[in-house]
């Protein structure tokens, strides 16, 4: 092939491996339109900070859901770590927010670092059940030692300012709001050149096809183990934020049904391109509030006929439309998504 | 005489009560092109299992550049040079052509741990990606979706992403099996386009692509080596041509 | 001492009878059925509500608790469950969960939020002495009976031709089905056994769990799993090991080490998916 050809390929190449790295409009146009929805409705602001940490968790999940292909039926107990751990450290006199949101990742993610090697071996069936087993273990853990988490009566903790200017207690809701969405966004746009890097595009050979991306030197183990640690650290992040924000800490946040939801939240909106978690998390919530008001008990009900049909109809056709759109901006989509 | 650049030592598998492989040593010289036949169920992709560490020996050694590799683990040896295609195309389905190469050059040189920058972004990995592209005459599709491909590309993708680990040793498992009449004739291009430095085993059932492309053929029966030597030698080779012809006999 | 370990062995039995179903349909259809524990619901339902308010006698009420939920069970395996027997894990898993989902609430609107009890009748009330040995008299016939059944799937298993059958189409459905044997038949009588099982096993366990109410597939779905997790899902007589393992565990563990409860069993899960992640779920896992 002559130089000039060779080089006009070249060109090609490049544009196309960074034809998503970019932001494009359409997705600065979705951040700015949360923002604004916040500065909005500020007498929503509870329910939207709910959306948003909800979405942060959601988000957590597709890292290793949607990205990597891991599945998990205890992803709660990182949530539940996160927010016990930044409670903790509050009631014990270190109220500074940004402290808790640290230290409540990090002791996620050391869980999640110790949990991983569970996950690699034994296929999905096997996943699922051990991930199940740990959150129940450290739900009985929390529950057991009410000297530390103080039980079933929760614990009595304040948090501090933001940065020692921006209250987020009760009076500060609409900071609260904020405060998690300026986290939501850094977290998210960290997790998005995460999925443009090498490291991204090995999870995701990893999970169309593990076999040949052993072939071709990706040590899987070692992948594994840090992307299930980041997304701990993650989920952990969305657990203190929730502490911290709503000031109550509860041993539901263990519970096999908050992992039940989250996954629901994700398959709602779609796995393996990161803003699925965040649209599903928001659509839960929102239909939460709308039929709870209307049928308070019998929510569950909604959540598991909207499960039994979206997996009879095929996750992936219904996420099918959506996704094409998304297509256009987001990050790297697949048509498999998940498992 | 220098070290071979793969070598089998007395190989044996057992599954159970049957014995796979059964005693096997050979040794692929570097730069050689060798092919492995033998009837089906003879034992051919065990032995590339063995030799690519997928599957474990029950005894025996596999040397890689005269290195003890027996108990390294298969992603490790891909590291060391020893790369496979397999007979039934393993690829990346949503991932572009463009984007499989980057894979498994990043792997190779060392940034596959990184997490911050663009996947592909440095022009060295630009520059291969074109050459391994062009190579293969996969360039015009490189956008498009794996499972978007015709088979025949499909297959040429296969060997080309073997390639992109820039491997000293490359086995391939039939490589033109399957592919339509129309493009078999890409794939023995690609085939006898191969670096002259890499050492390439081929295993194949198609006669005319083996003693076209091989200088030295090992036959394998019933998990076995039977015979080993020149092409001319193993057509002449009345044992071989026994069980060949035994094979046909039966249809 | 001993009494702890007869009370653990009896709800051990109790585990095996719900929990067997549940075996049976992942090591036959590789099917992670979630929603097995609403079967159990629904025939300690059907045997409080018989007795409490229809007056039927205590043991009469068990072979209802045992049909319906049987005839329930072939009807969804009929109409849904035979959709997903391809699917993924994580789409059945989806899948069931959606219909326990369902199931509670409903539940809870038919019959309503209070825990449904089960009045024993006199003469399964009480201790009796065994060799100086306190027992429940309750918890003697739940091991008697519960053993006996175990004994009569063991024997139908390996002494009938439907056992045989049923079998070989756990080995392998293809090659049962080319053999001549009509695996959907076997799949549908498997998964109402099963079922129904769970039924009587739940009209069974109302006593000891302190009453039916609609939180009972979830409450127990943890438990389920981990019996078949530790037994294996491969016959009968892992499942009864698994479950007496489990059984015993638990109640000694609540009873010695109380402020650790439920820890124990999943403790032991997870060690156990340690030492032998492949080897417990044979053919469920392709990667």
């Amino acid at each position: 092939m002559s130089a000039p050809a060779a080089t006009a390929t070249m060109g090609r190449v490049a544009a196309h491996l960074h034809r998503r790295a970019r932001w494009r409009w359409p997705e600065i146009a979705f951040w700015l339109a949360v923002l604004a929805v916040i500065f909005a409705l500020p007498s929503r602001a509870a329910i939207i900070n709910e959306a948003l940490i909800a979405g942060l968790f959601a988000l957590s999940l597709d890292l290793i859901l949607g990205l990597t292909g891991i599945v998990s039926l205890g992803h709660a107990a990182f949530l539940g770590l996160g927010a016990y751990a930044a409670a903790v450290l509050a009631s014990q006199g270190f109220a500074d927010p940004l402290l808790g949101l640290a230290f409540g990742a990090g002791i996620a993610a050391l869980v999640g670092l110790v949990t991983a090697p569970l996950l690699l071996r034994g296929g999905d069936l096997t996943r699922l059940m051990v991930t199940l087993g740990v959150s129940l273990m450290l739900g009985e853990l929390a529950n057991r030692n009410g000297w530390l988490t103080g039980g079933a009566d929760g614990l009595n903790f304040s948090i501090g300012p933001v940065l020692g200017l921006f209250p987020i207690g009760f009076t500060g809701q609409r900071n609260a709001a904020l405060y998690s969405f300026v986290v939501l966004f850094i977290l998210f746009a960290i997790a998005r050149r995460l999925a443009h890097s090498p490291f991204g595009l090995a999870l995701t050979a990893i999970r169309e096809n593990r076999l040949r991306a052993g072939a071709l030197g990706v040590g899987a183990s070692r992948r594994i183990v840090a992307i299930y640690t980041t997304a701990a650290a993650y989920a952990g992040a969305a657990g203190a934020l929730l502490a911290e924000t709503t000031q109550i800490v509860s041993l539901d946040l263990f519970d096999f049904h908050r992992s039940a939801d989250v996954m629901l939240m994700l398959i709602i909106g779609g796995a393996g391109y990161l803003y699925g978690g965040i649209i599903g998390a928001a659509a839960f919530i929102v239909l939460r509030d709308v039929i709870s008001a209307a049928t308070p008990e019998y929510w569950e009900f909604w959540i598991g006929l909207a499960l039994v049909i979206l997996v009879l109809a095929g996750r992936d056709r219904i996420a099918a439309a959506p996704r094409r759109l998304i297509t256009l901006v987001a990050p790297r989509v697949t048509r498999g998504g998940v498992a | 005489m220098s070290v071979p650049a793969l070598e089998a030592r007395g190989l044996v598998r057992r599954f159970g009560a049957l014995i796979a492989t059964d005693d096997v040593s050979f040794a692929v010289q570097s730069g050689a092109r060798q092919a492995l036949i033998g009837p089906n169920g003879a034992g051919k992709t065990t032995l590339i299992n063995l030799l690519t560490g997928v599957l474990k020996p029950t005894a025996g050694q596999v040397l890689l550049q005269g290195r003890d590799v027996t108990h390294v683990a298969s992603s490790a040896r891909v590291r060391m040079g020893l790369s496979r295609t397999f007979q039934i195309n393993q690829l990346f389905p949503d991932l572009t052509p463009a984007e499989s190469p980057a894979l498994a050059i990043s792997e190779r040189d060392g940034s596959g741990a990184d997490f911050w920058r663009v996947a592909g972004g440095r022009s060295e990995i630009i520059a291969e990606i074109e050459s391994l592209l062009t190579r293969f005459g996969l360039e015009a599709d490189m956008d498009q979706p794996t499972r978007k491909l015709s088979y025949g590309k499909q297959r040429l993708l296969e060997i080309a992403l073997a390639l992109a680990t820039r491997p000293r040793v490359l086995l391939l498992d039939e490589p033109a099996a399957g592919v339509p009449e129309e493009e078999r004739q890409d794939i023995l291009a690609a085939l006898a386009a191969l670096p002259s430095d890499v050492a390439i085993l081929l295993i194949e059932h198609d006669m005319d692509l083996v003693f076209n492309f091989a200088e030295r053929i090992s036959v394998l029966v019933a998990g076995r080596l039977m015979a080993e030597g020149a092409p001319d030698e193993i057509a002449a080779d009345e044992r071989v041509r026994a069980v060949y012809l035994g094979e046909d006999a039966h249809g | 001492m001993l009494t702890i370990l007869l009370d653990g062995v009896a709800y051990g039995m109790l585990l095996f009878v719900l929990a067997s179903g549940l075996s049976v349909t992942l090591g036959l259809m590789n099917f992670i059925n979630l929603a097995h524990g609403a079967f159990g619901m629904i025939g300690g339902y059907v045997t409080a509500l018989l007795m409490n308010r229809a007056g039927v006698p205590f043991l009469v009420t068990l072979p209802a608790a045992f049909l319906l939920p049987a005839i329930l069970g072939v009807f969804l395996e009929r109409t849904l469950y035979r959709r997903l027997y391809g699917a993924s894990p994580l789409d059945q898993v989806l899948f069931t969960i959606g219909l326990v989902l369902m199931a509670m609430p409903i539940a809870a609107y038919l019959i309503g939020d209070e825990p449904q009890q089960v009045h024993l009748p006199s003469w399964l009330s009480g201790r009796i002495e065994i060799h100086g040995v306190g027992i429940g008299v309750y918890r003697l016939f739940i091991i008697v009976l519960c053993g006996a059944i175990a004994a009569a799937l063991q024997t139908f298993l390996i002494k009938t031709r439907l056992g045989a059958q049923l079998r070989a189409a756990v080995d392998d459905p293809r090659v049962a089905q080319g053999l001549g044997i009509d695996v959907d038949r076997i799949f549908a009588i498997a998964f109402a056994v099963g079922s129904g099982l769970a039924g009587l096993g739940g009209a069974l366990a109302a006593d000891v769990v302190g009453g039916i109410d609609p939180s009972f597939p979830i409450k127990f779905l943890v438990t389920f799993l981990i019996v078949v997790t530790i037994g294996g899902s491969n016959g009968i007589m892992g499942a009864l090991i698994g479950s007496l393992l489990l059984g015993v565990l638990d109640v000694a563990g609540k009873y010695y080490v109380p402020s650790i409860g439920a820890f124990i069993i999943y403790a032991v899960m997870v060690v156990t998916l340690i030492v032998r992640p492949q080897g417990l779920f044979a053919r469920g896992d392709g990667r």
